[in-house]
């Protein structure tokens, strides 16, 4: 596949500007980038999904037209995206086959269907049961639904969009073997990814793109994540944690007893200190989000007890909970955290609005310089009231969200994967927040499935395991085996 | 994508510009400006004000409805309250005087909507099922009530409401200013306004941020109970007879009214300026086939049309977005 000139705007903004490409079947294709680099762009062109405004797209040197996805699988192009496409309530097979049924007059042929399947399960080597319905698999089993969709309809060209983003470690190795298996099998695959190493492991090739230019394709074998940063940002930039501190207190912010919300998490039992960060770590599915849910009051917790700032937590809403001086940035800032149709001042302010209320009227001057303080300090340049923060970027979406708890300072943070699909730049600058809202006092409790975040940033660990406590870390032993173990359950040495 | 992003902005300001904010607008001052030209009695301050005062009722019931609708629900039941109110405040005013007509006539609006707060909340009841049924039942109990007659009073203090005019202007016009201003203040400028748009964007996000999105969308429906039931009182006022059947459809004129505006039925979004601009686009399409001697078979077809152009606008501009 080769593309020519390829130019995109949108509204008079250059999205991609003379991009000129040319893939190799049988590899796979590292496309990096920072936010807005456009990167998913020129994914979505080749699958088909956005139409280029000027240039060429040529397949085994022809030239084609793609106006839209069905017409890009007609030429071999498949697109696995970002946001899953499967539908939820249908079966695997029904997902595979899905828009590409085999019939006869109107009549499914399902016997054919089956012998179908079975025949790409045995070719590509990975498997999912064909009747289960969709919507109860994990992510990762989900996406292989995905790609076996286009291979049912033959694709040459698969692309995939930030694939990993949402995975769990172990699950992305799942993943990365599949990847593997199908460029053995001959196929091309086009890897978005925000995940340098990730790229730099599987990648035949990498394409860095910034500011809708391709800066560079050159292999993979000769690039390290320092010159891929440094061709994504034009300068040098280092990936480095800030400084740890040190708690600033010795009378616990959180104390956690015995808690337990069957069957999500049991018996849990820790504390955070004042100007402490303690990072939650443990797989996917481990209990971390609705152990950190449950202290926020978002949901019940069946027993134990919790106290804070030494006093028993009674609180039976966010509300309660926000009134005592804690805050959470939840998991998924799209469907958790933020009301997209809404500004920034308004996804800010919406938990305190109370204090800028003078006789039942919102002071709206005074909200705004607030919103604008605590904007500029977190470097978000852009306008705090009347856009939607829909439009704004992923690391801005997720500094609006950090924000939100920096209007007032709340005393203990509870963040759920604070940098998820978010650019380096953005990451960096979240790490930067993080350790100085530390250093004021706050307790942190950082829930990550980022193991250099777990590493970098935190002064203690806690690893769960299957609901319960696997281990304490401290300081000391807090390393990338130890918390691994944890997190499987296996023994330490000399245990 | 920042590149990618700010170009959407800009071109979701580009369509918002040139269809949301001034295409109803627009349609507004053609309709406005054709009727003023085409019919000299249009362009009448007396014309002006008995449109404000028969559309008044039903200006109430959708500013009501969209501060309903922004938080992420629907209230089919303002037609039944309006009737219920209407009839059981004429019967409380037969038997105790009109100031305990017009009390019990609220009561029964703020009752209804209590109910359809606490199903569709607490109940988990889906608000367009839940209110359905309430509006069902009201109908039911305005029908065993009165028995299917028309129930009526000659109570000169019960007409005020209805009839009375300050500075030679009628009541009607003054309560639905004050609604609509009051409405326009609570979403714009008050805590319960922010929530409001909170839940019906994001609900789960709102709660997250410390909004009680029960006692926030209860709280709308109780709004929407008791400005129907004021609907009610007006036009029992007004006419001085109310039967179970009155103002059966009302609630989709309204809702009618609240798309043409070019609010969004989603949620999360709108403003009450659009849905009284909403209310006098179909007024004036009423009160142009009346001055003009059109065929009046033909008005609602042109209304329908009207509110499907509206909410293809909504839809294809959202798709691009």
């Amino acid at each position: 596949m080769e593309l020519q000139s390829i130019e995109k705007s949108f509204a008079g903004i250059h999205a991609l500007r003379g991009i000129d490409l040319g893939i190799r079947a049988g590899t796979i294709h590292g496309l990096i980038g920072e936010n807005g680099a456009g990167k998913s762009t020129l994914g979505r062109i080749i699958a088909g999904a956005t139409t280029p405004d000027l240039g060429r797209i040529l397949i085994d040197g022809k030239q084609v037209t793609l106006s839209g996805p069905r017409d890009a699988l007609r030429h071999g192009v498949g697109l696995v995206a970002q946001e899953l496409n499967v539908i939820p309530r249908m079966s695997v097979i029904d997902n595979v086959f899905l828009g590409n049924e085999l019939a006869r007059g109107g009549r499914l042929r399902l016997r054919s269907m089956r012998r179908r399947y079975a025949e790409l399960q045995e070719r590509y080597g990975f498997a999912v049961p064909a009747d289960t319905v969709v919507g109860s698999l994990r992510l990762v089993e989900q996406q292989k639904v995905e790609i076996l969709r286009t291979l049912a309809r033959d694709a040459e060209i698969i692309i995939m969009d930030e694939p990993t983003a949402a995975l769990p470690q172990n699950d992305a190795s799942t993943l990365f073997d599949i990847v593997r298996s199908l460029r053995q099998r001959g196929k091309t695959i086009i890897y978005v990814s925000h995940f340098l190493n990730e790229v730099l492991a599987m990648a035949d090739f990498v394409t860095v793109l910034k500011d809708g230019h391709l800066i560079d394709t050159s292999p993979a074998a000769g690039e390290t994540p320092r010159t891929l940063v440094r061709k994504m940002l034009g300068q040098e930039m280092d990936l480095a944690f800030p400084a740890k501190t040190s708690p600033v207190g010795s009378h616990p912010v959180l104390q956690v007893e015995g808690l337990s919300r069957a069957p999500a998490f049991q018996d849990v039992s820790f504390s955070v200190l004042p100007g402490e960060i303690v990072g939650l770590a443990g797989l996917v599915g481990s209990g971390r989000t609705e152990l950190g849910r449950a202290i926020y009051g978002a949901d019940r917790f069946t027993s134990g007890s919790v106290r804070f700032n030494g006093e028993a937590l009674k609180v039976s809403s966010p509300k309660d909970a926000i009134k005592l001086g804690i805050g959470l940035v939840p998991e998924s800032r799209k469907d958790q955290g933020l009301m997209l149709s809404m500004d920034i001042m308004d996804n800010m302010t919406m938990p305190h609005l109370g204090s800028y209320t003078r006789a039942g009227l919102i002071n709206e001057p005074g909200r705004k310089a607030a919103t604008s303080r605590v904007a500029q300090r977190l470097k978000i340049m852009r306008p705090v009231s009347g856009l939607p923060v829909r439009l704004l970027s992923g690391g801005n979406q997720q500094k609006v969200l950090l924000g939100r708890w920096m209007m007032r300072n709340a005393k203990l943070l509870i963040i759920d994967e604070p940098t998820r699909g978010v650019d380096v730049g953005a990451k960096q600058a979240i790490y930067v927040f993080l350790n100085e809202l530390a250093q004021q006092g706050m307790a942190i409790l950082l829930i990550s499935s980022e193991m250099e975040e777990i590493l970098g940033l935190c002064n203690r660990a806690v690893v769960m395991r299957e609901g319960r406590v696997s281990r304490q870390l401290m300081a000391g032993n807090l390393t990338e085996d130890s918390v691994r173990r944890a997190a499987f359950g296996m023994q330490e040495d000399g245990e | 994508m920042i590149a990618q992003e700010s170009g959407r902005a800009a071109e979701r300001k580009r369509i918002a510009f040139s269809t949301g904010e001034l295409g109803v607008v627009l349609g507004f001052l053609l309709l406005f400006i054709a009727l003023s030209i085409f019919s000299p009695v249009f362009f009448t301050p007396r014309n002006l004000l008995n449109i404000v005062d028969q559309w008044a009722p039903i200006a109430l019931i959708a500013c009501a409805g969209t501060l309903v609708i922004m938080a992420g629900g629907f209230d089919l039941s303002a037609g039944a309250t309006f009737a219920l109110a209407g009839i059981l405040s004429i019967l409380a005013t037969n038997v105790a005087g009109p100031v305990a007509g017009i009390v019990t006539g609220l009561g029964v609006g703020f009752l209804i909507g209590l109910v359809n707060a606490l199903l569709t909340t607490v109940g988990r009841v889906n608000t367009f099922i839940g209110t359905l049924a309430t509006a069902i039942i009201g109908r039911g109990i305005a029908t065993a009530i009165t028995g299917g007659f028309i129930v009526s009073t000659d109570s000169e203090g019960f007409a005020i409401l209805g009839t009375a005019r300050v500075l030679g202007i009628q009541l009607s016009v003054y309560i639905l200013a004050l609604t609509a201003i009051a409405c326009t203040l609570v979403v714009l400028r008050t805590p319960f306004g922010r929530h409001i748009l909170a839940c019906g964007g994001n609900p789960e996000a709102a709660r997250l941020s410390g909004v009680s999105v029960h006692l926030t969308r209860g709280a709308t429906f109780v709004i929407s109970g008791l400005l129907a039931a004021l609907a009610g009182l007006m036009v029992a006022s007004q006419v001085g007879s109310v039967q179970s059947t009155t103002g059966v459809g009302i609630e989709f004129t309204a809702i009618a009214a609240v798309v043409i505006g070019g609010n969004s039925i989603f949620g999360g979004e709108g403003a009450i300026w659009r849905t009284v601009v909403g209310v006098f686009i179909l007024a004036m399409i009423g009160n142009g086939f009346t001055l003009l001697g059109l065929n009046p078979t033909y008005q609602d077809i042109v209304k329908g049309l009207i509110i499907l152009v509206a909410v293809g606008i909504d839809a294809w501009t959202r798709k691009k977005i």
